[in-house]
This record gives C-alpha cells, sequence and structure tokens, in this order.
C-alpha cells in the first residue's frame, strides 16, 4: 500500500474523503465553518474529478429535503452545515433518521447564536442531540478524514441504514492544516462497497416513503427505529477494526489516553483532546493519577465502555462545551452520570462547561478543573457545574 | 397489508416504516373519527342529491332506488349533508345513541 503524507486543511481532506467514496449527490449550503468543506466539493463536481451532482439550495432545509429524496432514490448523499444551518435542518433531521436514509453529514460545529458567534462550541449539535443519526465526535484530521470514509460504510450497511453527523470542531479543525495520511483509491473501493439500498423510490415498484401513523403504529415505530440505532453499536466497530486492519488506524468509541493507574480521568469531546492530553502529561509529571478518556461515538451511546472505563476512578471530571439552559449542566455530563447511576461503584463526577464560542481552555485550565474537583470531593461539597475561566 | 395495523409488533414493522404494498389506504376505515351519524327519513327525501353534491369526503352514495344514503365506514359526521338538504329530512343523531 503506498501511503502519501500531506499537509491538507481539514475542510478540504473532509471533500476528498467524500471525492474517494465516490458520492452521487451533494446539496448544500455554505456557512461558516463549513464553507471550505462544499466550496472544494462543487470545485471537484466542476473539474470533473467527482462524478455527482452538485445541487445548490436557497437554505439548509431544503439542502436536507433534497438530500432526502436523493437518498431515497438509492444515491449514495452528502451534505453539510453548522450551527444555526443545522437549526433550520432540525425538522428535517428527524425525518430522515425514521426514514433509514443513510445520509452523511460533515457538521462544523459552531456556537448557536445569539449573540451572533462563528465559533466553536458544541452547543448546534446538542440541540438536535435526540435527532436519532449516528452521533461521531473527531479529534484530528486524520481522524476527520478518517471518519468520513467509515461513515458511508456504516450509515449504508444493511444491518444499520442509518443518517451519520461527523462532528468537527469549527475552526479548531475545519480551517487548520493537518498533516494527513491519504489512502488509496483501490483502499477505499474495497473497503466501500456501492451503496445497495433495501427499498428505493421508483415507478416500476411503487411503495410509500413517509407515511402517516397512527396511534396504533408509531410507538411500535419509535421502538423499532431507537433499537435499529442501539443494534448499529457492534457493526460500527466491526466497520472501524475492518478500517484498522487496511489503515492500521484504529478508533473506538471511548479512546483512552494515560488511564493505566488512574484515580482521576477528564473526559472531553472532539478537538479538545489534544489539549487535555498535554494536560495530563503535565499532571502525571508531577505525580497525579490522571488519565484522560475521549468520547468520540455520541449516538449511539457506548455505556459499556463508559462503564468500564470509570472502574476503579475516584474523580471524573466531565468538560461540556454546551449549556443545557435551566437544566442540570452540561448535556454529556448529566449523560455520563445517568450511565454510571446504577453502578455499585462509582467514581464522583463534576460537571464544567467551557469553551463556549471559541473561548480557548488551555492545558492549565484543565488541570485547574481537575484541583477544583479533588477540593470539592475533599470538601463534600459538590457544585452542580461550574463555567470554567468566567469572569465573575 | 398482510393484517391490521394493530397488530403489528415493534419488530414487525418495515425498515423506515416503507408501505410497501401500493393503494393500501382503501383498507383503511375513517369512518370511527365521527361522533355523529346522518340519518335519513325516506317520507320527506325528495332525491334531489344536494347532500351528494356537497359531501366533501364523496362518502354519499345513491341507493338502487334513487335515495341517497353515506357510506358509514367513510362519512365523519361534519354535517354537512344535513345543513344542506333543502327538505331537512337528514337529521344528525349522536353515535352513542
Amino acid at each position: 500500500m503506498s501511503e502519501k503524507r500531506v499537509g491538507m486543511e481539514v475542510s478540504i481532506a473532509v471533500s476528498e474523503a467524500v471525492r474517494m467514496a465516490n458520492a452521487d449527490i451533494v446539496a448544500a449550503y455554505p456557512i461558516t465553518p463549513q464553507t471550505h468543506i462544499v466550496e472544494h466539493l462543487s470545485e471537484l463536481v466542476a473539474d470533473g474529478k467527482l462524478d455527482a451532482e452538485f445541487i445548490p439550495v436557497e437554505s439548509e432545509h431544503s439542502a436536507l429535503s433534497v438530500c432526502a429524496g436523493t437518498s431515497a432514490v438509492g444515491a449514495r448523499t452528502f451534505t453539510a452545515t453548522s450551527a444555526q444551518g443545522l437549526a433550520l435542518m432540525h425538522e428535517i433531521l428527524f425525518i430522515v433518521s425514521a426514514m433509514r436514509l443513510p445520509i452523511i453529514m460533515a457538521v462544523a460545529n459552531r456556537a448557536l447564536s445569539a449573540p451572533l458567534s462563528i465559533w466553536n462550541d458544541h452547543s448546534d449539535v446538542m440541540a438536535s442531540r435526540d435527532c436519532g443519526w449516528i452521533q461521531i465526535f473527531t479529534e484530528s484530521g486524520q481522524d476527520t478524514f478518517d471518519q468520513t470514509i467509515c461513515a458511508f460504510r456504516i450509515g449504508e450497511d444493511r444491518r444499520v441504514l442509518m443518517p451519520v453527523i461527523i462532528n468537527l470542531d469549527g475552526f479548531t479543525l475545519s480551517h487548520v492544516v493537518e498533516p494527513i495520511t491519504l489512502v488509496d483509491q483501490e483502499l477505499v473501493d474495497k473497503f466501500l462497497p456501492p451503496y445497495e439500498p433495501v427499498y428505493t423510490l421508483h415507478p416500476d415498484k411503487p411503495l410509500t416513503m413517509g407515511a402517516f401513523g397512527v396511534p396504533e403504529v408509531y410507538a411500535e415505530a419509535k421502538k423499532a427505529q431507537d433499537v435499529a440505532l442501539r443494534n448499529s453499536y457492534p457493526v460500527i466497530l466491526e466497520i472501524w477494526n475492518k478500517w484498522g486492519e487496511l489503515t492500521g488506524r484504529h478508533y473506538h468509541p471511548v479512546e483512552t489516553y494515560r488511564m493505566e493507574g488512574a484515580k482521576i480521568a477528564l473526559l472531553t469531546m472532539g478537538s479538545f483532546g489534544e489539549i487535555a492530553m498535554e494536560a495530563v502529561d503535565r499532571m502525571r509529571e508531577k505525580g497525579i493519577a490522571v488519565g484522560l478518556l475521549k468520547l468520540r461515538l455520541w449516538r449511539p451511546f457506548p455505556f459499556e465502555e463508559i462503564r468500564q472505563a470509570a472502574q476503579g476512578l475516584e474523580i471524573l471530571v466531565v468538560l461540556d462545551r454546551a449549556i443545557s439552559f435551566g437544566g442540570i449542566g452540561g448535556p454529556v455530563c448529566s449523560e455520563i452520570k445517568a450511565a454510571l447511576y446504577q453502578q455499585p461503584k462509582r467514581p464522583k463526577i463534576f460537571s464544567f462547561i467551557g469553551g463556549l464560542g471559541g473561548r480557548d481552555v488551555p492545558p492549565e485550565q484543565f488541570e485547574e478543573m481537575v484541583q477544583q474537583a479533588m477540593k470539592m470531593k475533599a470538601k463534600r461539597k459538590v457544585e452542580e457545574f461550574i463555567t470554567v475561566g468566567i469572569r465573575e | 397489508m398482510a393484517k391490521p395495523i394493530d397488530q403489528y409488533t415493534w419488530k414487525e414493522i418495515p425498515i423506515g416504516c416503507v408501505v410497501t404494498d401500493p393503494g393500501n389506504a382503501r383498507e383503511y376505515k375513517t369512518g370511527d373519527w365521527k361522533s355523529q351519524r346522518p340519518v335519513v327519513d325516506k317520507t320527506k327525501c325528495i332525491k334531489c342529491g344536494v347532500c351528494w353534491v356537497f359531501c366533501p369526503d364523496a362518502a354519499i352514495y345513491k341507493t338502487e332506488d334513487g335515495y341517497y344514503l353515506a357510506n358509514l365506514d367513510y362519512c365523519k359526521g361534519c354535517g354537512i349533508c344535513a345543513r344542506e338538504c333543502w327538505t331537512g329530512c337528514i337529521s344528525m343523531v349522536e353515535e352513542e345513541k
């Protein structure tokens, strides 16, 4: 296998992954910081390097609606968005997952207005948490490139048939040039067979998609959808294993860093994992038994991996990048707490919220979070959640 | 449909709730939505068919002897026929009676 390591902007790498996956349709509306992804895809189609229809639309609501139609006729379909765009898609998000249409979408995560912010946090995707899509967070450029190709294989698998969101942090990933090892087209072709849908809209064999669901059947339909999303879990692992065998790059629902003998762990999602690793290294040098958990797979939620990873921990510090206003604090932390609630032994869990609207969280602040958590545990005084680096 | 919709278990729901049998809506009776049904007094009916014209759901049919009656499998009980009838031969009766 000839591998080519290049310096490439991560957005361009996403587009290149879509080209290698040989998507049939790209329907998207440009929005910062997703713009470079669709701009480059538009170029690839115009230059004849990707044999696809690029469908420009007047809104994100239309973008995903077009995707629903093209996926329903059996086309391999890609779109991308950010923040307000994802919010405008909200209605259609739920429709395509319930209709089991394997649309692949990159979300360059950005804060929701107001105040207007184009910078990175996770408030956009957390507001769409329950949309029924498989949801993956990426940490690096390589990770994002690999996950984009894997997403097509996962979503289109007949045991899955689910749309997939790949979350990459806006700007901190999307606009950064990173070293990325590209793969051969031959490898992608071997890994990703053509999409063979179970049902398609075709005049020769009429059928109805998105029909009316009367009260006598709606609950059964929703139960079936939930079980299908949960059942995608082993298939996702199988496909990541296969990718690992082919490329040597292995991915897991929960990635761990220096967890050996750790009594304290930080938990992050997305690109903050790399900053947290540095903080963990510094604290380990000081003799503090800290490790890091990086949650890659957000839906279906990796209950068992989280429970296993939490075994033996005394303190778990969760950094959320979104607020659940008037609620328990961070959406990720509240899920982690819920996942561990029934465990006979569980760590003290501390909720921190930071990195909102593009605010940096440097390694020192990760160290500070751990110090604060240790103090709170010693004093047996737990605050519902703490906002990192806020000016009082 | 192989069987009535209220007998499907969640495991039997087709992927994405796809309906693979075209035109099966005809098996779905919508008349149980109504709370009132039209009753015709044939002694007053002049067989003009104005009720048939106005029925918004095409639920009124002509009988062999020329009267107009509502197909209660589809009649929603809106009462438009009773309102429009020139001779007042249609009265709306509560379903439970």
